[in-house]
């Protein structure tokens, strides 16, 4: 049986449970002393940031910022606040000349300039995909830019632009990775990464950018019980009212938007649904969708499970080397 | 149609299957649910639509019904060019 209340959990054995499994995993496990956090001004990341300063002590955690020119001016004010809340060390590492000069601004302009040729300084952007309806979807992205106070135009991708544009994006991710991974090494830190389960499980992150961490404490969390257990901790609601943004565009998109098609309290329900074997008709009446819909979701769930099925891989090896496999 | 589908396995088996034989690909296969192709080959198969059989796929024609198997994708192709002889 399915209801909304499937993913209520006890917060605080819930907290005490991660907090234990961070400590092994840091310290036993990664034999590191501390960890670094990447603080996005966003409930995931400052619900990490609060596990891992329950687990480890506020001593024992550093948060980062990692601001660029097209980052939301929030992310860093709402940061702070997260690391202020926690009493952690932190810093700002602002991103935009390493990006400048990697050419992740030209290579990404320059490709929306093939499919868009007005496009240029001061317009915004931001990849989308199509509304997910009844027939389902195929997850084919357009582009949407919006000139300084004109209207917002969409175009679909070719192949090529698309390409050019996600690879070029990504930079921000590898880029944040590379800082994150420096700050860690030089304490003798573990990187902490905080993808919640809809991310994790769908593909929702960088291959060797936000995906490069070294342990990954909410990934099997839900993201309603993300927020259960922020709330439970105590972060501050200026975080946790903030709308999931990917803070990657420079028109404001929020993850629903551009990735998953639903809000999370329906789509983390439709996954628990799938993940469990229910069917969409006996799931769509708690989900509040139709059968249909719910059927859709699921197709799309599994169509992105395939299309990101290598991000979830390492360096794949023509012979095993089991002397120093992993566990 | 047979020749669409015959031509659209070809480009399938060369650019998907990576010169494997399609013949194992039923007509009614699933394309994305089998991993014969993925986001990425959608817009490849797009691509190729537009190409070479001169039609525009418009943004809500983008849906497995229309693309996910040899025999939707004949069928899409036929429909867009009997429309456009139709308007002509």
């Amino acid at each position: 049986m399915i209801s909304k209340h499937v993913l209520d959990l006890d917060p605080e054995p819930t907290i005490d449970a991660i907090a234990g499994a961070i400590r092994r995993m840091v310290l036993e496990d990664l034999r590191r002393r501390g960890v670094v956090v990447a603080i996005s001004g966003g409930i995931d990341s400052a619900l990490v940031a609060a596990l891992c300063a329950r687990a480890l002590g506020p001593e024992r955690v550093v948060g980062l910022f990692l601001p660029e020119r097209e980052s939301s001016p929030e992310s860093l004010v709402l940061g702070r606040r997260v690391a202020q809340w926690l009493g952690i060390d932190s810093q700002a590492v602002d991103l935009t000349p390493a990006l400048e000069a990697l050419g992740c601004y030209g290579q990404r302009d320059g490709a929306i300039q093939r499919v868009i040729p007005e496009y240029g300084p001061g317009w915004g952007a931001k990849l989308v995909l199509p509304p997910l309806g009844e027939h389902g979807r195929l997850n084919v992205f357009s582009i949407v830019v919006q000139p300084p106070g004109g209207q917002e135009r969409r175009a679909r991708l070719p192949l090529d632009s698309y390409l050019e544009i996600v690879a070029a994006s990504n930079m921000k991710q590898r880029t944040r990775a590379l800082v994150a991974h420096h700050h860690a090494e030089r304490r003798h830190y573990a990187v902490a990464g905080t993808p919640n389960r809809l991310e994790y499980d769908q593909g929702f992150f960088v291959k060797g950018g936000d995906g490069l961490a070294d342990f990954k404490p909410i990934a099997h969390l839900y993201k309603t019980q993300v927020y259960a257990l922020a709330a439970a901790l105590g972060v501050p609601a200026e975080v946790s009212q903030r709308p999931p943004t990917t803070d990657t565009w420079t028109l404001r998109q929020t993850e629903e938007e551009f990735y998953f098609g639903l809000p999370h309290p329906q789509l983390d329900l439709c996954l628990w649904a799938h993940n469990h074997g229910i069917p969409a008709e006996k799931a769509a009446a708690a989900i509040g969708l139709s059968p249909g819909r719910v059927e859709g979701v699921f197709r799309d769930i599994e169509s992105k499970r395939r299309a990101t099925r290598s991000l979830h891989l390492g360096a794949l090896l023509v012979e095993p080397v089991d002397e120093v496999a992993a566990p | 149609m047979a020749g669409i589908e015959d031509a659209l396995r070809r480009f399938i088996e060369e650019n998907f299957l990576y010169g494997e034989s399609g013949d194992a690909l039923g007509a009614h296969t699933s394309l994305l649910e089998s991993g014969v192709i993925d986001s990425t080959g959608v817009l490849e198969l797009i691509a190729h639509l537009e190409a070479a059989y001169g039609i525009r796929v418009l943004d809500d024609e983008l849906i497995p019904e229309n693309l996910d198997s040899i025999r939707s994708l004949a069928s899409f192709v036929e429909r867009k060019q009997g429309r456009r002889v139709a308007e002509r």
